[in-house]
């Protein structure tokens, strides 16, 4: 499949990507290259194989319902952008 | 130009209605790291780098919060699946720290179960679609509380990563009514579970629900809203009759519902239609590579099946066979485990079990309403209520009394006895102290005397209520009765 | 030999003989970093005053006659995606110029553990992604020996600090090769260890199932000693083997008799320069004359490693890159409300990450997750299957790293695939999940060095080193890192 410029801003905008016309331009290019060579693993016959998800195959790793200390909130808190009384603060959530 | 006019047959709707419970898990800790779970805490007081989301963190899974999930799953009838992994769901929202939320997708811990309960004399049965498990967002605050309006969020991480089970229902709730006594029954079941505490006051346990409509006898499903902001039981019941009426006019003007998300305004009671934009319908769900698959060994669903208590319905039944009480109020009695813990504690301090139902679902119950308190806040024990009630038996209070010190008891803890003596509200039993009270009534109220005396014995309770009203509630009412009785009636 | 040239265990043997003082030695090289690192860019951050004190710290215990660790006041650096507690860790990326962390990586707190001092924290591809070090928001890091040439990457800070000398040692991540190819540009040793064997908890995460961190070392026992500092396992990464690692160390015998030593005929194609395969074949050449059998082996998947490859690291990259928004640390751009913010601060990744981030975004769709990476995750099954095959019938099999030596820097593609298409040696191994270590076996006529891979099976990290131990030996017994270059120095008149 090809990439459209349109297309790639509409994935960038879900990403909350911010991408200059030029970016978009030269992605859709790109992204149409490398998904090519993701067209070709549809050559291989795959059915009945299990994917592979995680790097080393373990199961049943857990930790103890233990409580240990948290950070202080100065620490935790240090390196927000925008901090009052001891709440993080971001601008208004809905869109204008 | 001739008018036409349509005459649309009255189509008799079908309500159908779907839920979507999440409950907090009352583990110690958080489901990824060791900070602690407690509610209040100062914000931004209870995290860690991991929580936080900050850079080059991994998730570790708490196996407790797993368990909880099995012991709901099996608490509402799931069965529980061999193995599970976690999958993860993609926003953007400034709450959810590493912009996913790690939760099952595709293979949820616990499916296809269902809960029984009764509504309007029938046993109803909702089923469970499934139950998966997944970790709570932080809690926003936003400047003047009202989300759009807002200028300025406030962000508290003290919640995210709490461990959070989602309920899915089957579409099989079919009034409004039926979706409150369901969620009813459904926390009652978390509770004596102890896998959640389901206080919606604090946000532990939050509801949304779908809600279409269908001609009778349709077996196709119609467009469904998806209602949110639901903050009791009976907002839930009050959003879905308000959506009843709102779809049923609709589908009556031969319009088409729209499928799309509404919120519940408590104040308007009504609710709104929420903007959405369709691509954010796409969570673009993928496995979490930094969570190992786990397997769920037989012996532990079996080791967790046998720490389940007792649950409400079997509660109920063995009340009304061990305590011999109506079903009613077995049923009443029942519906909080801690209720039903402090009913079998107070029998087991004084016995006679119909006296003290009567107790606790007329008193007890009353006050818990009118204070908003839970049953572990009240300083009032069983001995405490065991203590009042013999001293009603044996006569020193009055049982009118008795409810004033009850209350006094429910909000200060202190003894029935001190309350009484603190107050001077024994009951007077001196013959020779109620005589002079009776023939002043007498004295004072001739022309009732004299009914009593021709015979008119109704009015006896009058010159009763006298007494009790010149010695304040203290008279011992039989005894006044019987002086009165001696003095106004041949025998 | 120069102080700076020394290897990790040359050092400590004159460290506890107190021919030299940890202290003098830090001092020695942070003054090395300050003359040669403004040509070379290495580094992003020095800590001069905490390596000079850790050094210290590890004199007086060596002074007070204490079991020291082999490692202490040994000084090396790490690659800026490692977080380090209290001190600046970007990532090379704009968004977290700003980022001092709170706490340590594990591999962090075993290395202050042992007492070894820290020197800086090294350039690299913004979040590790890229094969030059050119995309780092910060700086370019140049090769050490060729001022024109790229570094290799994305751990090009680390390698070329230790190619020059700043530093006896540094870690690195690999998740497609970013250490075992910069390894081979710089010409020292690299080594990617099996997944799960080095916790990842304090790395920045580019994708989550390939990523591994490992040591840049001069030689191949110097690798063995790091690894014995920073493998084992950790209950803070739930991907982390359990158990105790062994001592690595322990695998140093140069033996080549009964190695069985594989040739996967699927590496030595038209797209891997003449130079290169020769000096690899001439490497299997050698070990087979003492003593090992080589034998060519078939890995049947490998041309579709890199389209598998490109899938899995673009979705979980894309995903664990969507908390650099703005809301908890790092930079954040003025917008008027949440979504505009969010914007405006991921506009300052650069267009390698947003390209990752587009695709990953693409391929985590509900309509493309399994058409994409569901299948890219099927293929990476018949990928690890090859390998296993390949490992009944040999003990390690030996390859090129990079189809040439180190290309320019500023290098112009064609294609974009052409680009990735210089990782083809490389991504297969972390797709399965395999240890491999990358270390010189010859110059290329340009002057600059040569790499050759060894791979070996999941957890048979030891006998990857071993295996290249025994080559070392054989090859290079100064060690691959020093002795390929036979009195070269950094060049710094490049530019």
């Amino acid at each position: 499949m090809k990439f459209t410029p349109e297309q790639v801003r509409a994935l960038a905008g879900q990403a909350r990507l911010g991408l200059t016309d030029e970016e978009a331009e030269r992605l859709a290019a790109q992204l149409t290259d490398v998904l090519q060579e993701a067209e070709r693993l549809k050559e291989l016959d795959v059915e009945g194989v299990e994917p592979t998800l995680f790097g080393v195959q373990l199961v049943n790793v857990w930790r103890d319902d233990a409580v240990e200390a948290s950070l202080p909130r100065d620490a935790a808190l240090a390196a927000a952008p925008d901090v009052q009384d001891g709440f993080v603060k971001v601008p208004r959530i809905v869109e204008e | 130009m001739a008018t036409e006019t349509m005459v649309k047959p009255v189509t008799e709707y079908e309500v159908v209605i779907g839920l979507e419970i999440h409950a907090e898990l009352l583990t110690d800790a958080k489901v990824w790291c060791g900070c602690s779970t407690k509610f209040g805490a100062e914000p931004n007081t209870q995290v860690c780098p991991v929580c936080m989301g900050l850079p080059g963190t991994l998730p570790v899974l708490n196996r407790e919060a797993v368990a909880y999930a099995i012991k709901a799953g099996l608490a509402l009838n799931c069965s529980i699946a061999p193995e599970a992994r976690f999958d993860r769901k993609h926003y953007f929202y400034p709450d959810l720290p590493k912009a996913y939320q790690i939760t099952q997708n595709d293979h949820p811990l616990c499916r296809r179960g269902y809960v029984e309960f009764e509504l309007g004399g029938e046993t109803r049965r909702v089923g469970i679609h499934h139950i998966h498990l997944e970790e709570e967002a932080g809690k926003l605050m936003h400047a003047g509380d009202r989300l759009m309006e807002a200028e300025y969020s406030l962000i508290d991480y003290n919640r995210a990563g709490i461990p959070l089970i989602e309920i899915v229902t089957e579409p099989d709730i079919r009034s409004p009514e039926e979706a409150r006594v369901f969620l009813e029954n459904l926390k009652s079941i978390l509770e004596y579970t102890r896998v959640s505490d389901c206080r919606m006051e604090q946000g532990s346990l939050r509801v949304d629900a779908n809600i279409s409509l269908r001609p009778k006898g349709s077996t196709k499903f119609g467009n469904k809203a998806e209602i949110k902001n639901l903050n009791s039981f009976r907002a839930v019941q009050r959003a879905l009759e308000y959506e009843v009426r709102r779809q049923t006019e609709i589908l009556q003007r031969g319009e088409e519902v729209a499928a799309e998300t509404r919120h519940w305004d408590e104040t308007k009671g009504v609710t709104v239609a929420m903007r959405t934009k369709d691509e954010e319908d796409d969570y673009r769900y993928s496995p979490e590579p930094d969570i190992p698959p786990f397997e769920v060994d037989p012996a532990w669903v079996e080791r967790l099946r046998a720490q389940l208590p007792e649950l409400p319905r079997e509660k109920q039944q063995r009340f009304v066979e061990q305590y011999e009480l109506p079903a009613y109020d077995a049923g009443v009695l029942t519906a909080d485990a801690k209720v039903a813990d402090f009913f079998e504690a107070c029998v087991a301090a004084y016995g006679k079990p119909k006296i003290v139902s009567n107790w606790l679902m007329g008193e007890f119950l009353r006050l818990l309403r009118e204070d908003g308190a839970e049953v572990q806040d009240v300083p009032l024990t069983p001995e405490g209520l065991a203590e009042l009630l013999t001293l009603v038996d044996r006569g020193v209070i009055s049982g009118s009394i008795g409810k004033e010190v009850f209350e006094d008891m429910f909000r200060t803890g202190k003894s029935a006895a001190a309350i009484v003596k603190e107050r001077g509200l024994e009951q007077i039993s001196d013959e020779g102290e109620l005589a002079a009270v009776v023939d002043q009534v007498i004295a004072e109220n001739e022309d009732a005397a004299a009914k009593v005396r021709a015979g008119e014995m109704k009015t006896i309770g009058f010159l009763v209520g006298q007494v009790m009203q010149k010695t304040r509630g203290k008279a011992n009412p039989k005894l006044v009765n019987e002086l009165l009785r001696a003095r106004l009636v041949q025998e | 030999m120069e102080l700076h040239d020394l290897t990790v265990r040359e050092l400590r043997q004159r460290l506890a003989a107190k021919e030299v003082s940890s202290a003098e030695v830090t001092e020695h090289v942070l003054r090395r970093i300050e003359q040669l690192d403004p040509h070379v860019g290495a580094y992003l951050t020095v800590t001069a005053d905490q390596a000079l004190a850790a050094a210290k710290a590890a004199d007086e215990a060596r002074a007070r006659g204490e079991a020291v660790h082999p490692l202490a006041g040994v000084p090396g650096g790490l690659k800026d995606n490692i977080v380090t507690e209290g001190v600046r860790t970007t990532a090379g990326s704009r968004v977290l110029e700003n980022w001092t962390p709170p706490y340590d990586a594990t591999v962090v707190r075993r290395l202050k553990d042992a007492g070894v001092p820290v020197l800086g924290k090294t350039n690299m591809d913004e979040f590790a992604m890229g094969s030059s070090t050119e995309t780092s928001a910060f700086k370019k890091t140049r090769n050490p020996w060729d001022a024109g040439r790229a570094p290799g990457g994305s751990s090009g800070g680390s390698a070329a600090a230790v190619a020059a000398g700043m530093g006896y040692w540094a870690l690195g991540s690999d998740t497609g090769g970013s250490i075992r190819q910069p390894a081979a540009f710089c010409g020292v040793v690299g080594m990617k260890p099996t997944y799960g064997l080095v916790s990842r908890f304090g790395l920045i995460a580019m994708a989550s199932s390939l990523d591994q961190i490992g040591p840049f070392t001069r030689d191949v026992a110097d690798a063995a000693e790091l690894l014995n500092v920073i493998a084992g396992h950790d209950p803070k990464d739930s991907t982390s083997a359990p158990g105790r690692a062994p001592d690595f160390t322990a695998a140093l015998k140069a033996e080549a008799k009964g190695l069985r030593i594989g040739l996967p005929k699927e590496y030595f194609t038209e797209g891997i320069s003449a130079e290169v395969q020769a000096a690899v074949r001439q490497a299997a050449a050698e070990l087979e004359r003492a003593g090992a059998t080589v034998e060519e082996v078939s890995l049947p998947h490998a041309e579709y490693a890199l389209g598998a490859y490109y899938m899995i690291v673009s979705a979980e990259s894309s995903s664990n890159l969507g908390r650099y928004d703005g809301v908890r640390y790092g930079r954040r751009e003025a917008g008027a409300d949440v979504p505009a913010m969010m914007t405006a601060t991921r506009a300052l990744l650069g267009s390698e990450v947003k390209r990752r981030i587009v695709l990953g975004t693409f391929v985590r769709g509900k309509e493309r997750l399994p058409e994409y990476y569901m299948r890219a995750a099927r293929v990476r099954t018949l990928l690890r299957r090859d390998f296993e095959q390949a490992f009944e019938k040999v003990d390690v099999l030996l390859t090129p790293v990079t189809p040439t030596t180190a290309f320019p820097l500023g290098r112009r593609v064609r294609s974009q695939m052409e680009a990735y298409a210089a990782d083809i040696c490389t991504v297969a191994v972390n797709l399965a999940g395999l240890p491999a270590l990358s270390m010189p076996c010859g110059v290329g006529a340009d002057g600059l060095p040569i790499g050759l891979q060894f791979i070996g099976p999941a957890f048979g990290d030891a006998q990857v080193l071993q295996a290249a131990y025994t080559y070392e030996q054989l090859a290079w017994p100064e060690g691959a890192g020093r002795a390929w270059r036979a009195g070269k120095e950094v060049d710094v008149d490049g530019h």
